[in-house]
């Protein structure tokens, strides 16, 4: 039941700060946030709420899917609302791909935005001439295949050394498209909507946005990669990752083989970011270089953290969070990003685990 | 002789930490490797495992071990404990027992992701099997097979090392050093039950580096003497505790 109250406290919520137009209004749900969930932690009420979702699996996700259908209905009209919250779907995806990258076998990847950045140059080269389902494959595949080349010197390095290689690629990449004119160069592309099978979702049905178009594909793709990512987790591959980022020592020695396992999950992770990206750039219309940069990176790493590492509901919440906060946050104009970064900073000290810390694996949930 | 290792030295830079070692190990046997702090006994382990570089030759079962990547000498049936456990503390004991048993476990994407009554099923016999042998060991630990291994004690962590190290069911076993951390009385109850394992498992060798004599007394058929990386001794261990150059190296005796 605490469950269900949960999910719709969290509903609720969510409407009406994506209704809230007045700063007022906006800063007072903030606090209401910031003073609520530490409360509601310290009284054992996530917990209770969490568990109370994992003892009664099939109704949580009835109660989730209403939820989420509710939102969407009530904002159906509204281009803003469901721009962000495609955004948040789309970021969702190309998270939960840096969660098995990061969360699962410890690669960390602060070239998301590139992965991005190789789906959405992918779409605006290639929506003109092949189906678009086939467009945001490609976008996944071309991502994965740019990973495995970069994976070479990832995993001839540790730690900070391979965080700083995918740094260096971020900015390779964004440096890249910028001087390269066939790119389009720092103007950029634009990219033609999505059409899948003929249904144009650039045009809306009836007095719906369009962007609500955007949305359903985007829980479509939210829910298959939600589905995949936990079914790896709880397998043996999900154990070999875990092994992999805790104690690449006793791997060798219990025969796991730490680069099959760590290309594994780079790629699995890539392929997540370029289809996301490729769907991203459908719905925003263009690609520009300036729309991949390093703090877009940092910005999909702080999801993971913020989330929870290895966490996939964590991810959604924290995407959630990171990509609404700033836009809604539009009238304090420069000051917005000191607050959001101070937000972030207060959440993480006072849940130093991200805000749904991941659980020990339970193959059989 | 399942292990016949002949003039094996590991050097780092001047340093000489495994010396031109001889040393042969029957099938079933179980060896007691001893020596002062330092004197190479975990540097053979290393070296046996694939994690240190080593010259000269260690055949086991006539395959050439110091050629071999570490994932390769596991599958030929070598396992080991470390003498600061290595587990994975976030993990669960039995996700940490099943780290031990990879070689026999199925890990294709396809099968993981999309064969999951398939892999129900072996999830299924690989808990009875975790279950079964951490039985061996301590009955209150199967009741905690799915939690994490980092609330548990240094008894039960160390009894997980050497189930992870088991239930591969290897062909050689190298304890390094399962007494450390624990009372005598613990650790006499972990070597009758590591015994109780081996008799299950016919044939399984064990070189075991103790720095209690005792143990070592009880347990080995026969102990080896380690130096500065030189083998200064060997025989039963009645005998090897009689010899001078031993009695020296332990107690700076001259």
């Amino acid at each position: 039941m605490t469950g269900f109250i949960g999910i719709a406290a969290i509903a609720a919520f969510s409407y009406f700060f994506l209704h809230a137009e007045s700063q007022p209004a906006v800063l007072g749900l903030i606090a209401a946030a910031v003073v609520g969930v530490p409360l509601l932690g310290r009284f054992g009420w996530i917990e209770r709420a969490s568990r109370s979702l994992e003892a009664n699996k099939l109704g949580g996700r009835i109660a989730i899917a209403i939820a989420l259908a509710a939102i969407v209905w009530l904002f159906r009209e509204e281009n803003f609302a469901m721009l962000m919250l495609a955004s948040v779907l789309f970021y969702t995806v190309a998270c939960l791909g840096l969660t098995v990258q990061f969360g699962y076998a410890g690669v960390v990847n602060f070239a998301g935005a590139a992965f991005l950045g190789v789906g959405g140059y992918t779409s605006a080269m290639l929506a003109p001439h092949l189906p678009h389902v086939l467009v945001l494959v490609v976008g996944g595949l071309l991502a994965a295949l740019v990973g495995s080349i970069l994976i070479l010197p990832i995993l001839r390095t540790r730690g900070h050394y391979a965080a700083l290689i995918t740094v260096a690629f971020g900015i390779l990449f964004r440096q890249f498209v910028e001087v390269n004119d066939a790119l389009g160069g720092p103007q950029g592309l634009q990219v033609k909507g999505l059409d899948l099978f003929g249904w144009d979702l650039n045009s809306p049905i009836g007095e719906l946005s369009f962007y609500t178009n955007y949305v359903l594909v985007g829980l479509a793709l939210a829910a298959l990669a939600f589905m995949l990512v936990r079914r790896l987790e709880r397998s043996w591959v999900g154990l070999n990752l875990d092994a992999v980022r805790l104690d690449e020592t006793a791997c060798a020695v219990f025969g796991i083989d730490v680069a099959r396992w760590k290309i594994l999950a780079f790629t699995f992770g890539n392929f997540f970011a370029g289809v996301a990206g490729a769907a991203y750039a459908m719905m925003t219309g263009f690609v520009a270089p300036n729309s991949f940069t390093f703090a877009d990176s940092l910005i999909m790493v702080s999801i993971v953290l913020l989330g929870g590492v290895g966490n996939a509901w964590g991810v959604a919440l924290a995407a959630a969070i990171m990509l609404v906060l700033p836009e809604k946050l539009q009238a304090l104009q420069e000051y917005r990003f000191l607050l959001y970064a101070v937000l972030v900073i207060a959440i993480l000290m006072v849940r130093p685990q991200g805000l749904i810390p991941r659980r020990a694996r339970d193959y059989f949930a | 002789m399942i292990l016949q290792c002949a003039g094996l030295t590991v050097r780092f830079g001047g340093l000489v930490a495994l010396d031109r070692l001889d040393l042969e190990l029957a099938q079933g046997e179980i060896l007691g490797l001893i020596g002062p702090n330092g004197s190479g006994k975990t540097t053979f382990f290393n070296a046996l495992t694939g994690l240190y570089r080593a010259s000269g030759s260690a055949a086991f079962q006539g395959e050439e071990l110091t050629q071999m990547r570490p994932q390769r000498i596991y599958g030929a049936g070598i396992t080991r404990t470390f003498q600061r456990s290595r587990l994975a503390l976030p993990l669960s004991v039995f996700d940490n027992i099943m780290i031990g048993n990879h070689r026999l476990l199925r890990h294709g994407l396809w099968f993981n992701l999309f064969r999951r009554n398939a892999l129900r099923a072996e999830l299924e016999a690989n808990v009875e099997k975790a279950r079964a042998l951490v039985g061996t060991f301590s009955q209150a630990l199967v009741g905690r097979l799915f939690d994490p291994v980092a609330g548990l004690s240094m008894i039960d962590r160390r009894r997980i090392e050497i189930c992870r190290a088991l239930v591969s069911e290897p062909k050689l076993l190298l304890l390094d050093e399962p007494s450390a951390g624990m009372t005598h009385e613990e650790t006499r109850e972990l070597m009758d039950d590591i015994l109780v394992v081996r008799e299950r498992l016919a044939g399984l060798s064990i070189v075991v580096i103790e720095h209690e004599m005792n143990v070592i007394e009880r347990v080995s058929s026969r102990c080896a003497v380690l130096n500065y990386g030189r083998k200064i001794a060997e025989g039963v261990y009645a005998q090897v505790a009689a010899d001078a150059e031993v009695q020296k190296a332990y107690l700076g005796t001259d």
